[in-house]
């Protein structure tokens, strides 16, 4: 009991973790129709960007949180302003190879600023581990999880309350349309961008204190964000939820149950 | 036909220019040199390998050309980079041997890339020291090929005997599922039969792995005395972590793969009270002054920080060595290959950074346990136990 307890805490962080990713593929889908391969990268720049103003302690948290995640999102920006906007035939083959490349690009520029070596930061809260039934339980994955649900709820609001959401969900379903109703949907592909990068970002942040950032982060978790995504069907924010619970649960339950050779 | 022509004028030019550089210049520089090889991994992952390595091996031909080489002949070093890529690797010593055609190779930085280019250096009975820690290398023995790094099995010797004189019998072992992390699990279950202690549960991670709870859960199911954690960073940093996290009341032990400040700075207060088994470089100060290797490390510290102006670390010290025990050898061999390999062969005594070198027919490592020194993290340092 206390065994399986303390596997479904530890694969329920992760799981989380895994969803905040999926959920920035999923949004950027959604109103973009298209998969962003360098979206590990972000959640790469957020957790080494927390470690540079954070853990260089030149700002407070708050204030380190919502500059990293800005600064993320604008790099988001950039990618599709300078990469994606300027190609001619943008057929989504085309544009989701032009991120791929994107990432490797970013990779570098990583490895440029942070160096090659792993960083850490310490918890954001100084409370111990609690105890629940002789399982561990990390303040740190309750925040993980209340940022999770957070990030969700406001991104289903956005899509389903603001006017600016459901102008974002029409470009998605028939740009033309959208266009001919007056949507710009130019801007609104700038924004999914910009809002999908910001979330991968907070991915980012929040990972950071339970484990270690390096330049090459982003290509495991973007890939294990991805996966959740597909688990819960791409373009869906609930899915992606559910999708990397499932993903980090089974993960840690797995080395419960297989035995490794 | 009008464009054509100036294209095939170009083309003759150049070759006649190439043959030229060719014909005037590289026999003027082989002559009168020995032509030594070396490949590192100095860019990709392994890069905090290969970078030091090759800084020690430039900043060494340059010290002993500087003292008019060896025999009145001076050293010529061709460095080429493995990116870490065993087919790189294949590529550029290739390149060593039949362009380059060099007396001797130092390298390749890591175990794959090594045992790729074993074959190429038996063939063409070309000197290999490489400067990887895998046992596979000089085990069995190959005649052409060396090694200075020490091998696992000796970390391991050093772990177990310090858990032998703390008393503990059952210990479970959290290995990285990585070439580094299974060698040391199959030296960590070999030689536990003969220091008493029973190896109760094996557990691995992934290199990239965030989290390593579900393992360290599973294993304090089994109530181990001690936990023996094989990796590099950062996974170990993440273990010493999580074991804090759990309180698990256990001694942690890490390997010699995270011997580094980087190691202490990663896991911060969770590396506290953590043992492992490092070569001596790390704690050159705090050895006493009748070691052997006192005076060396302490030399070759001083001269690579001086002129590098960045941190040492062991891993240069493989090449440092590899070249010092090269100069060694080619005293007196004329360039011939065959008299280099069997000076090495029989070198004894040598006194390195990684340890006292004693090769034999038999031992082309030539390192024995006490190349390493058990330490403690205590107050964000190592402390030498003894």
């Amino acid at each position: 009991m206390q065994e399986i307890l303390q596997y479904l805490f530890s694969g329920i962080t992760n799981g989380a973790i895994y969803a905040v990713i999926a959920v920035g593929f999923s949004m950027l889908y959604n109103s973009t129709e298209l998969i962003n391969f360098a979206h590990g990268e972000f959640v790469m720049l957020g957790g080494l960007g927390i470690v540079t103003l954070w853990g260089g302690s030149l700002l407070p948290l708050p204030a380190a949180f919502v500059l990293t995640v800005i600064g993320v999102a604008f790099v988001g920006f950039l990618l599709e302003r300078v990469a994606l906007r300027k190609v001619s035939r943008s057929q989504p083959i085309v544009l989701v190879i032009i991120t791929i490349g994107a990432s490797i690009f970013l990779r570098g520029i990583g490895m440029l600023i942070w160096g090659k070596d792993a960083h850490a930061i310490p918890s954001f809260t100084k409370l111990s581990p609690m105890d629940v039934f002789g399982a561990k339980l990390m303040p740190q994955s309750i925040l993980i999880l209340a940022i999770v649900l957070l990030v969700v709820v406001g991104l289903h609001l956005f899509y389903r309350k603001t006017l600016t959401g459901k102008a974002m969900q029409a470009c998605a379903i028939n740009e033309k349309a959208a266009w001919l109703s007056g949507i710009p949907s130019d801007q609104m592909v700038l924004l999914a961008f910009f809002l999908s990068a910001g979330i991968g970002a907070i991915a980012g942040i929040i990972i950071a204190p339970i484990t270690m950032c390096g330049y090459d982060m982003g290509i495991l978790l973007g890939l294990k964000g991805f996966c959740a995504a597909m688990l819960g069907g791409l373009g869906s924010l609930w899915g992606s939820l559910v999708g990397g619970l499932l993903l980090g649960i089974s993960e840690s339950l797995g080395v419960d149950t297989f035995h490794p050779a | 036909m009008r464009q054509i022509i100036p294209i095939k004028k170009g083309i003759k030019r150049l070759c006649l220019f190439l043959a030229a550089s060719l014909l005037f210049s590289s026999p003027a520089l082989s002559k009168d040199t020995f032509k030594i090889g070396g490949v590192f991994s100095v860019t990709g992952r392994a890069s905090f390998l290969g970078d030091p390595e090759k800084k020690s091996m430039e900043m060494l031909v340059n010290q002993i050309n500087a003292k008019g080489g060896i025999d009145g002949r001076l050293l010529e070093a061709v460095i080429y980079d493995t990116e870490g890529d065993p087919q790189k690797t294949v590529n550029a010593v290739s390149k060593l041997i039949n362009k380059d055609q060099v007396i001797a190779i130092i390298g390749p930085s890591l175990t794959p890339t090594t045992l790729a280019v074993v074959p190429f250096a038996e063939r063409s009975k070309t000197l290999l020291i490489s400067c990887a820690a895998g046992i596979l290398i000089t085990e069995p023995v190959k005649p052409w090929v060396f090694k200075t790094a020490q091998s696992d099995a000796l970390a391991v010797a050093s772990i177990y005997q310090h858990m032998k004189a703390q008393g503990i019998k059952k210990a479970a072992i959290l290995s990285v599922s990585d070439a580094f992390g299974e060698s040391g699990k199959q030296q960590l279950e070999k030689q536990a039969d003969a220091y008493g202690i029973t190896v109760i549960r094996s557990e691995t991670f992934g290199a990239g792995d965030t989290d390593m709870t579900p393992q360290l859960t599973k294993i304090r199911k089994e109530n181990p005395e001690a936990i023996i954690c094989w990796g590099t960073n950062p996974g170990p940093a993440v273990v010493a972590k999580n074991v804090k996290q759990l309180g698990l009341q256990i001694p942690l032990y890490q390997s010699h793969g995270v011997a580094s400040p980087k190691f202490i700075e990663l896991a911060s207060d969770a590396a506290e009270g953590i043992y492992l088994p490092t070569g001596k470089i790390l704690v050159a100060d705090l050895l006493p002054d009748n070691d052997p290797q006192k005076p060396v490390l302490q030399n070759y510290i001083k001269e690579f920080e001086s002129r590098y102006n960045m941190p040492v670390s062991g891993f240069g010290g493989y090449a440092y060595d590899a070249v010092r025990m090269l100069a060694e050898a080619l005293k007196g061999s004329n360039g011939d290959k065959e008299k280099v390999r069997a000076a090495l062969e029989e070198m004894k005594g040598f006194v390195g950074v990684s340890g006292v070198f004693s090769f034999s027919k038999t031992e082309h490592n030539g390192l024995s346990p006490d190349a390493f020194v058990m330490v403690q993290i205590r107050n964000n340092t190592w402390e030498l136990i003894r």
